[in-house]
């Protein structure tokens, strides 16, 4: 195993965060702030508990997978895309690195920055509203699955991405209207039963749902099914990885 | 002793059907420098690509110092360093950070006296600190010697090192691929100037539309190419040569108002004076006269109609 190589870029990628703190940290936490403001101070207050829970306290599960999923995203294409775009890409392709060594820098300095952004915007949340944690422990594995499997997503979409359009089309066009849909702002069991049904195909219910019960040890669904999902969709992930780089898919010619 | 790099029947077909590379057959040896001439287009960039892991070959094999490069990747890519055509560098880092950077990727330890080593050979080490992009083009170029040096690489791939670099950075440059060779790197650079291979070259290969049409020992080369001609523009056509000058390596042109006469401009005596000479001797007039070298895109053509 080429261990300096994978610390070569994985220091690299988390230069990169330091250089880019503004835009990195500070303007997901300003956001998550601002719906923590609007949804759970002000909205909320207007609002009956969900499950015993108070609707400001409710969202915290749901706003931190918000920001962590398009976080995760954002820092792993970004950071595979640039050496592409940039062309300094052929140093990784000419250098004697396995693919599981590219992905375990990239990918895991991406799931780095956005499990310290989660944990940050965790503690933002303490200035709005009050909450307590259940299972300390799972809420961890969730956040750091999660960041892990959507940072292998988001390395993805930067190999399969040839513009900026792209790179940016994939978080705003699909993953956002999953993460809204999938109750980050309600439970699912407040929808009708024919739309219940339908988000159960919304792999982001299961990762929501996972890391509320870790909270507040209430979920939509099954919590093994939640991990089990999340995990299969890391695995899949991995999966076509690993297919991306056995033919060379949009990185070697 | 294993040749450092040794090609054998290697392919290569692009996915829109372009048929960059076919049947190259190459061994390099161990501490040459090996010039790979031709022109733009003819497959030098695609063949160094496929060496050092960029682009895919289609078949055939490739073994650096006797490692497969596609089933022995890390100990074949260990060995190589390579210096793209292009100017891909990062733009925030620093000088400092980037090279180290590539010796990390090569799976090298930390070894902070090398890289100091490289970039004061490369006249970078007042500019350890800057951000890349602050540089100039020739700097960028440095930078990326060094981060392909950063490794100890035992063959060095130039790409077109000294395309649209000023003339003190190709003397550096060329200078700095002696010192290399001196050190035992095995170096392979490719470029479409003559004067560029026969500077530093030991030997030569002519690469054309993906076929490597020879390959020859510098010296070898350079007098099968040294030929210049010199064409006489008429005063009068002529039917033929004369006899009286059928000594001379003269020819005419098909509607007779150009003799041409070709000589060698390694030569010590080129036989121009005697030509002009005789000629007034016979009576034979021109209104006029050039001399022009044979370009490399005629020398290439010259060499696959010899070759077929």
């Amino acid at each position: 195993m080429n261990v300096y190589g994978i610390r070569a870029i994985y220091k690299f990628e988390m230069a990169r965060m330091w250089r880019t703190l503004m835009q990195s940290v500070l303007s997901p936490v300003i956001s998550t702030s601002l719906y923590f403001v609007v949804f759970g101070s002000a909205i909320g207050s207007r609002m009956g508990d969900i499950d015993g829970v108070s609707y400001g306290a409710f969202i915290i599960p749901g706003l931190i997978m918000l920001s962590l999923l398009m976080q995760s995203i954002s820092n792993a294409s970004f950071g595979i895309y640039m050496p592409k775009f940039s062309g300094t890409i052929y140093e990784v392709l000419s250098a004697p690195v396995s693919f599981v060594e590219v992905v375990i820098g990239y990918v895991g300095a991406a799931a780095t920055k956005s499990t310290i952004l989660g944990l940050i915007i965790l503690l933002t949340a303490r200035l709005f509203v009050d909450y307590s944690i259940d299972h300390p422990v799972w809420m961890f594995l969730f956040l750091v699955l999660t960041a892990i499997t959507f940072s292998l997503f988001g390395f993805i979409i930067g190999i399969w991405a040839d513009t900026f359009e792209k790179l940016q089309i994939v978080p705003l066009m699909i993953v956002t209207p999953l993460v809204f849909l999938g109750g980050t702002f309600y439970s699912i069991s407040m929808l009708p039963p024919i739309w219940q049904t339908i988000t159960l195909f919304n792999p982001v219910v299961y990762l929501i749902s996972g890391f509320r019960w870790a909270f507040y040890g209430i979920s939509d669904v099954n919590v093994l099914l939640c991990a089990g999902m999340t995990f299969l969709f890391m695995v899949i992930c991995l999966v076509i990885i690993a297919m991306i780089f056995k033919t060379g898919y949009r990185l070697r010619s | 002793m294993h040749p450092d790099i040794s090609v054998k029947n290697l392919y290569k077909t692009y996915a829109s059907g372009h048929q960059a590379l076919k049947d190259i057959n190459l061994d390099i040896r161990r501490g040459e420098i090996f010039a790979l001439l031709g022109p733009n287009g003819a497959g030098k960039t695609t063949l160094i690509s496929i060496i050092c892991g960029i682009v895919n070959h289609t078949s055939g094999t490739v073994l650096a110092d006797g490692h497969n490069i596609a089933s022995d990747y890390r100990a074949a890519r260990t060995k190589i360093g390579l210096v793209p055509q292009e100017l891909n560098t990062d733009a925030f880092e620093t000088v400092w950070d980037t090279v180290s950077f590539s010796r990390g990727l090569f799976g090298k330890a930390p070894n902070p006296a090398h890289i100091e080593k490289v970039l004061k050979s490369l006249s970078l080490w007042d500019k350890r600190d800057s951000r890349i992009m602050a540089l100039s083009g020739g700097m960028k170029r440095r930078v990326m010697i060094a981060k392909a040096l950063s490794h100890e690489p035992q063959i060095l791939f130039l790409d077109e090192p000294t395309a649209g670099v000023d003339v003190e950075l190709r003397r550096d440059m060329w200078e700095l691929v002696r010192r290399l060779r001196e050190n035992g790197v095995t170096i392979i650079l490719t470029t479409h100037y003559i004067e560029e291979a026969e500077e530093m070259a030991d030997r030569i290969g002519v690469i054309s539309q993906g076929e490597l049409i020879l390959v020859e020992d510098k010296h070898t080369l350079m007098q099968q190419l040294g030929k210049k001609e010199l064409r006489l523009h008429l005063q009068a056509p002529l039917e033929s040569v004369p006899d009286s000058l059928s000594d001379l390596q003269l020819e005419l042109s098909d509607d007779g108002t150009e003799l041409v006469y070709t000589f060698d401009t390694s030569e010590e005596r080129t036989g121009i004076a005697t030509l002009l000479r005789r000629l007034a001797e016979q009576g034979v007039d021109f209104k006029d006269l050039r001399t022009r070298e044979s370009s490399l895109e005629e020398i290439f053509v010259n060499l696959v109609k010899a070759k077929v």
